[in-house]
């Protein structure tokens, strides 16, 4: 922790564990698994102080490749061993790795608890919307009608929506990307720069069991189209002259929802466009509720509002509880009302009443 | 050779009688301040020098509706001049504040024991509702005990009157009263319950002097009013002070006592305690004491459920500090899964499980030793790991102490069983001497092995190293899949799974090796009948075998403390006995465990009634065995 010995530059190959990696060829969890070790000299992180934390599913393996401390505990639990490691050592960055069956179906409650305490972490959502090595099965972000082996006539219930879930539970940031995106490591470090719970659904394509389930987005031709990429102080334009002309989400004020403008000879403050503020809550609801199709995607850090870590509230209460007080056991044991039975003492008078906080 | 339930004939106003112990329970609506009441008289008792042992016995509704049966609420406390081990059978005195509590526990009363009744509780409602169609106060029906019935609830009034409370409020001072009776009754001082009360109404100095003035008005009527309705007199109790060993003494309940252990336990391996919780009933008392204890380097954690309660103590554990979580049955079958992966992960962990009866919610507020099973076997996979039982709430400290030890030395899970009787009951206590506990301070992993770094490399123990996150050139990777033997990869090759499932057996099973020989409580190693316990169960065993010799039968009592692995003699020891007797408060868990251990014919006595067993029942069962 506090190596004396000067630092030196890392690069993404000193993140590399000698683990072969064992996703199917094509999964985007490898460029996921590259733009994190991309991202991680970039930061400054040291491997020694580094921990990821997964659950289970194909994205939890994703510790076994990243060459820091790892954890891959059980099914839906990260938040919750990432919890512990945090309160333990708040000194350590931690990671945790989680998808959108571990992450909202058998691990919801704690995906919800950790972001409603702002544990200082950072959680990727991996979403494929599918169950990946248990074979296909439909996951809770799958889209109705989905068909899979568990679904054979398609799903019949409605798909959560990881973000908005976040947001809900109380999340401080909240940051959409996705697995080929350019701009990925920029939102991974963005979340690392935010201190407390960071957000961030990553799209990511199962090449086996969902196949190009977000190439209507995703894919490069037509890109400028459908991805809204925000960044903070600057309108949420998209599109360009050479497709379809440039657009603009503005407010509806009427209806109090967002609506998609036309930008013309690129004045886009008289089309009223939104100038992205990740601290406005209100609106980052909106982002996380646009519907893709008759809107863009809205990618890159939709919120982020930093507010006190878990963590430190918990030091900060230790501490001023353990103020001016000595961790003296045998003080502790000999509270409350004591008596003493001594050599000659006989017990009818032996009473010495001392009354402590034991009480 | 006296004991708790034998002499128990109250002195008569001569004295010439001592009874060297006396049960007394005081029962009313669990709104009534009736486990206040108690706990007072047992604080009074102790100081008195008196030995003791209490039972606390309410309902699992809160505030249950007003005079119902079923919102009775009893504590129960046998204190004496002889060494006291249980709570006592049937009780020689009953304070009965309403027509339900009257109901509910006079048929536990010993015949000729004294009743002593709230008469102003009994109005045709509070009858009704306790199902009586007449008052039993009137019609005869308490024959075979004696009353005493006076308008408590009158009487308390008028002694607070000065203070102007409501009447709610006014009424609320009846269990003070009460005390105050009991306290006149059996000699009791009422200066603790006094300093007590001005403490707890800092606030109120009026609620205080009006509690105070109840008491005194109690133990006045007690002096003053010698003669009782229906010219009965009012007894008076005096017991000598129980002959104690010298040394500093305070009273414990089972769930201050682990709380107090794990912290000792922490500071003897030299370690941060993390304890992770989620409230139950009836562990979360547990919780509620080592929260209040911070400047031991405790760090307690309220979890979102049962699960991440034990995830996130094996995510501390983990990092570097004593993970611990506590529990009841119902969530330690939640915690089923994370256990595994912290055998898995070989991570030091302590799991209390207040039992409770089970199956499923079961009876929550209920004692039962029903989770031997779920304890020793109660995983997917083989999944061995330590545990062991406390017998008392003194001796559940030196066991959450062990429990922390085994965790450590081992780098395994360790159960600690205790249960809902341990924990709400409050006994004498020889506070110990903190610097004679034997330190087993935890070394961490400083640096890679020779030939590189093997997370799962064993000790002559076959422990491995535990490697703290933050220490420069030691970044591995571990979690729930079988691991490579040394390397600690992930690895699902048949033989690899094969030694690391026999390792992992064969690290559980050497904690034998660090534990003491079995002793035998009382009587010889070996003869005709061995009574083998666990838990709770110890008392009334101790005092069924005490009995049985004081007439001359050959019976001995062994108490098992390491449940799993049990000690390496105890098999041979076992056998040494012609017959051996496992009483139970389950369906004959431990005996099952006997029987597959040593192939001995282990009989079993049990008892699922959610409540301890009488010295009675196990000392009939003796009987049968040794004629």
């Amino acid at each position: 922790m506090n190596d004396m010995t000067p630092v030196q530059k890392m690069t993404p190959k000193d993140w590399e564990t000698d683990q072969e990696v064992r996703w199917c060829p094509g999964c985007g969890d490898y460029a996921i698994l590259k733009a994190v070790q991309r991202t991680l000299p970039e930061i400054g992180a040291r491997p020694e102080n580094t921990v990821f934390v997964s659950g289970i599913g194909c994205s939890s393996r994703f510790p076994y490749y990243v060459e820091s401390y790892g954890f891959h505990t059980i099914h839906g639990r990260a938040p919750a061993v990432a919890t512990g490691v945090k309160l333990a050592n708040p000194e350590l960055d931690v990671w945790i790795i989680t998808g959108d069956g571990d992450a909202l179906s058998i691990g919801g409650n704690h995906t919800m608890h950790v972001l409603r305490r702002n544990l200082n972490c950072q959680i990727l959502l991996f979403n494929n919307e599918i169950y990946g090595l248990t074979k296909g099965q439909y996951s809770p972000t799958s889209r109705e009608g989905t068909r899979s082996p568990s679904t054979p006539y398609g799903s019949v219930d409605h798909p959560a929506k990881p973000a908005a879930f976040a947001l809900g539970a109380g999340a401080r940031f909240v940051a959409r990307g996705f697995d080929v995106s350019k701009n990925l490591p920029d939102v991974l470090k963005a979340a690392y720069a935010h201190k407390g719970a960071a957000f961030v659904e990553i799209f990511q394509n199962c090449i086996v069991y969902n196949k190009d389930v977000f190439e209507d987005f995703a894919a490069p031709k037509g890109a400028e189209d459908r991805q809204l990429w925000l960044k903070d102080g600057e309108p949420m334009l998209f599109g360009s002259e050479k497709t379809g002309g440039v657009k603009g989400i503005a407010l509806d004020r009427e209806n109090l929802r967002l609506k998609v403008i036309d930008v013309v000879d690129g004045d886009w403050q008289a089309a009223g466009v939104i100038v992205h503020d990740v601290k406005n809550r209100s609106v980052a609801h909106m982002l996380v509720e646009m519907p893709f199709g008759a809107f863009p995607m809205a990618l890159g850090v939709l919120y982020d509002d930093p507010a006190p870590s878990f963590e430190e509230g918990v030091i900060a209460q230790n501490r001023k509880a353990s103020e001016g007080k000595q961790p003296d056991l045998q003080r502790l044991l000999s509270l409350g009302q004591t008596w003493v039975v001594g050599p000659e003492t006989e017990a009818a008078d032996a009473g010495s009443a001392n009354v402590g906080h034991e009480l | 050779m006296a004991s708790a339930a034998e002499i128990l004939t109250p002195k008569d106003a001569e004295g010439a009688l001592s009874p060297e112990s006396v049960v007394v329970r005081f029962a009313g609506d669990s709104g009534d301040g009736m486990q206040l009441t108690g706990g007072q008289f047992t604080l009074s008792t102790a100081l008195a020098g008196n030995d003791l042992a209490t039972f606390p016995d309410f309902p699992a509704e809160i505030r249950a509706p007003q005079g119902t049966l079923f919102g009775v609420s009893a504590f129960q406390i046998n204190f004496g001049s002889s060494d006291i081990t249980t709570a006592g059978d049937a009780p020689d005195v009953l304070v009965a504040m309403n027509p339900a509590a009257l109901k509910t526990n006079v048929k536990d009363l010993k015949p000729g024991g004294l009743i002593i009744a709230d008469s102003g509780e009994f109005t045709k409602r509070n009858l009704e509702k306790a199902k009586y169609e007449a008052s039993p106060l009137e019609d005869g029906s308490l024959g075979a005990w004696r009353v005493l019935a006076f308008d408590i609830s009158q009487l308390t009034m008028d002694s607070v009157k000065p203070f102007g409370l409501g009447n709610k409020e006014a009424l609320r001072c009846k269990n003070m009263w009460t005390l105050g009776l009991a306290l006149w009754m059996f000699d009791r001082s009422r200066e603790p319950i006094i300093e007590w009360l001005k403490a707890k109404f800092a606030k109120a100095p009026e609620l205080a002097e009006a509690n105070i003035a109840a008491l005194n008005a109690g133990h006045a009527y007690g002096e003053t009013a010698e003669i009782g309705a229906e010219g009965i007199t009012l007894p008076q109790y005096s017991l000598a002070a129980a002959p104690q060993p010298q040394g500093l003494y305070r009273t414990i309940t089972g769930a201050d006592s682990i709380a107090y252990g794990l912290v000792a336990g922490a500071q003897l391996a030299q370690l941060p305690m993390f304890y992770g919780g989620y409230p139950i009933t009836p562990a979360s008392a547990v919780l509620h004491s080592l929260s209040k204890l911070k400047e031991f380097g405790v760090t307690t954690f309220q979890a979102e459920d049962e699960i991440a309660a034990i995830a996130s103590a094996i995510g501390a554990s983990y990092a570097g500090q004593l993970g611990v979580t506590c529990s009841s049955g119902p969530g330690i079958a939640l915690k089923g899964e994370a256990l595994g992966l912290a055998i898995m992960t070989e991570l030091p962990l302590v799991i209390v499980n207040v039992q409770r009866g089970g199956p499923s919610t079961g009876l929550p507020t209920k004692t039962e030793q029903s989770d031997l099973y779920q304890a020793v076997y109660g995983r997917n996979g083989d999944a061995p790991l330590p545990v062991i039982a406390a017998r008392s709430p003194a001796d559940a400290f030196e066991c959450a102490i062990e429990a922390c030890r085994i965790a450590t030395q081992y780098m395994t899970p360790v159960i600690l069983l205790s249960d809902g009787y341990i924990a709400n009951a409050a006994e004498p206590w020889k506070v110990p001497d903190v610097s004679s506990l034997a330190p087993f301070p935890v070394e961490f992993l400083a640096q890679a092995q020779e030939g590189g770094l093997m997370p799962y490399a064993r000790d002559e123990k076959l422990k491995r190293p535990w490697i703290k996150p933050g220490t420069p050139g030691l970044m591995h990777r571990i979690g729930g899949i079988e691991k490579a033997q040394n390397t600690g990869h992930i690895d699902y090759a048949p033989a690899n799974h094969q030694a690391m499932t026999d390792i992992r057996r064969n690290k559980v099973l050497g904690v034998a090796n660090s534990i003491p020989d079995q002793a035998v409580e009382q009587g010889a190693a070996g003869g005709k009948l061995a009574v083998v316990g666990w838990g709770s169960t110890f008392g009334p065993i101790h005092q069924a075998v005490k009995r049985a010799r004081a007439k001359g039968k050959d019976v001995s009592h062994i108490h098992i403390r390491h449940i799993w692995p049990m000690p390496n003699n105890l098999g041979d020891l076992l056998k040494s006995y012609e017959r051996i007797l496992v009483p139970e408060m389950n369906t004959g868990q431990l005996k099952t465990v006997l029987r597959d251990q040593y192939l001995v014919d282990a009989k079993p006595l049990n008892k699922t009634s959610g409540q301890p067993f009488r010295i009675a029942e196990i000392e009939a069962a003796i009987e049968e065995m040794v004629r």
